[in-house]
């Protein structure tokens, strides 16, 4: 056999392995194509069309009150839910971390069943708990510290503590599996070195636990400002966020033009977020907690 | 007590004090949906399976409740082959389209799930997919697929793909190597998104709000549409019996992955 024969069937192999590696995909990019990023092509021609190419919608999310507040009010609720997920989640992260045996399971077990528990039962959750006669305005009540129910469901608090419950195992698990990466001989190093427990934790072991802060806040901020079903639950119908401008703007006016413009405005945020981080940490960092 | 003491006791009562907000509002339904009153008191005063069953009686729920497991079942069957198949090519292709087309499959984590729901009624209105098991099936698949592709690929990532060559060098075609030499070792992989499949298919409201309607309601729409109009303590009991089911398919991906550790 020739040497230019065997280069030939080194060729055919190559090509009969890439056909068949191309044929295994298929199946997953035909779905995820014609379901997913066909629609998203139609969103965005249907965005710069009224009555033929023209930037109307996008001049009317400008202009309008209504849209600005709309997207600030969700950029604000997002900022607050990141924040607040994230002062909750490191302590928890931490203890996961620190915790041996049993007390990590336990941790990581009251972590994951809310994680695993349907968002609507959560929201109900809350609205059970939350309401004028519920339980925690009951609990408030009899310790003395009001005389008057709170109005906590229904509004922008409702959505936030209800949003900040749902997001909170988002922030734990990235900064949990952080966290475990981080060698525990380089905070020993940092002690014997004379760093007192606080100097250790934040010239060591804070910066190393960044990129799970990143990977955390990203998942929380980006969920936050697509979320739906939780404010539409809890906000009452006062705490508009872009999810329901969307979704209104179809049910209520069937405006598909208003919808596709703040969709794809909606998206491309998300969009620059991602690519973002993705040039600071892997996105699969991001996405496996999910 | 000592100074350095108190940072770490505040902390461990503020992990404390976390992780009860975490699993009380979850906790609190389940002895609130076995009430007798229409209006719901934690703790209840009389105890009764009343709303179970007013859920179980009636044909509107259980029909959503089959909907809801039918769909979430044929979306896992499909969704677990077609995600094992791309993550194989996308692990052991040298391609470099399958670096593109592994973001393409990670799209629908990505994307706000209200958008997916609004771009999949468009394609579903002119397909008369509207309304059909056969449509929510397809979504879900579609909204499964990065769950089994990311933990199929980690899988594979930590298989030792040289075992599936010798087993094809000994004679066995590529498929029938996979299959008795690579999926038995992946299976823990394989099984946890299968059930993440199962488990977001059956949670799903936003696409099902948009798509799913007359005799197809799914249990999530049926419910999201009874809680904006008013707090159904039916809703409790269905409540409970899903976080049952979820926390049962969690404890058997934990068994799995302890029994694919210790082997």
């Amino acid at each position: 056999m020739t040497a230019s024969s065997d280069a030939d069937l080194a060729r055919a192999f190559e090509r009969g392995e890439h056909r068949l590696m191309l044929l295994l995909a298929l199946p997953a990019f035909v779905v995820v194509f014609c379901l997913l990023v066909l629609p998203l092509g139609w969103l965005v021609v249907q965005s710069f069309w009224d009555d033929g190419p023209s930037l109307n919608h996008y001049a009317r999310l400008v202009t309008d009150p209504v849209y600005l507040n709309t997207f600030w009010l969700t950029f604000r609720i997002s900022f607050i839910v990141t924040i607040v997920t994230l002062l909750l989640a490191y302590p928890v992260a931490y203890a996961a971390t620190v915790a041996t045996g049993a007390w990590r399971a336990v941790i990581l077990a009251f972590v994951l069943v809310p994680f695993w528990t349907s968002v609507l039962v959560r929201a109900y959750a809350w609205l059970i708990l939350l309401q004028r006669s519920g339980v925690v305005n009951g609990a408030l009540r009899d310790a003395g510290l009001i005389e008057r129910p709170l109005a906590l469901v229904h509004n922008e608090t409702g959505t936030i503590i209800a949003t900040v419950h749902i997001l909170l195992p988002f922030m734990i698990l990235p900064l949990q599996a952080t966290m475990a990466k981080i060698p525990r001989d380089l905070l020993t190093a940092g002690a014997s070195l004379g760093g007192g427990p606080l100097h250790v934790f934040r010239c060591v072991f804070l910066p190393l636990s960044l990129p799970g802060i990143l990977a955390g806040s990203t998942l929380v901020f980006v969920l936050c400002l697509g979320f739906y079903i939780t404010p539409e639950l809890m906000g009452g119908g006062r705490t508009v966020m872009v999810s329901m401008v969307i979704s209104r703007n179809i049910e209520l006016y069937q405006a598909w033009g208003a919808a596709s413009a703040v969709s794809v405005t909606l998206l491309a945020i998300v969009g620059a977020i991602f690519w973002t981080v993705s040039r600071f940490l892997p996105l699969d960092r991001v996405f496996s907690t999910r | 007590m000592n100074q350095s003491a108190l940072p770490k006791v505040l902390t461990y009562a503020l992990v404390g004090l976390v992780l009860l907000f975490l699993i009380l509002p979850i906790l609190i339904i389940i002895p609130m949906s076995f009430s007798d009153a229409r209006f719901l008191t934690f703790p209840p005063r009389v105890y009764s399976m009343r709303w179970y069953e007013a859920f179980l009686g009636s044909a509107a729920w259980m029909s959503a409740a089959r909907t809801s497991f039918t769909v979430a079942l044929l979306a896992t069957i499909l969704a677990t082959p077609i995600g094992i198949a791309s993550a194989y090519a996308i692990t052991y292709s040298s391609l470099r389209v399958m670096r593109l087309l592994r973001l393409m499959l990670m799209l629908p984590l990505m994307v706000p799930i209200i958008i997916v729901a609004i771009g999949v009624f468009l394609i579903y209105a002119r397909t008369g997919l509207l309304s059909s098991v056969a449509g929510l099936v397809l979504a879900d698949t579609m909204l499964g697929i990065p769950f089994v592709v990311l933990a199929v690929t980690a899988g594979l990532q930590s298989f030792d793909h040289t075992q599936e060559m010798v087993a094809r060098s000994l004679g066995m075609n590529r498929f029938r190597a996979f299959m008795t030499v690579t999926l038995p070792q992946i299976k823990a992989s394989v099984a946890s998104g299968a059930i993440f499949v199962f488990i977001s298919a059956l949670d799903e409201t936003v696409v099902a709000l948009f798509i799913s309607g007359g005799e197809t309601q799914t249990l999530t729409k049926r419910m999201f549409t009874a809680l904006r109009d008013e707090i159904d303590p039916t809703i409790a009991a269905i409540s409970t019996l899903l976080t049952v089911i979820s926390f049962l398919l969690i404890l058997s991906i934990g068994l799995f992955q302890r029994k694919a550790n210790r082997t």
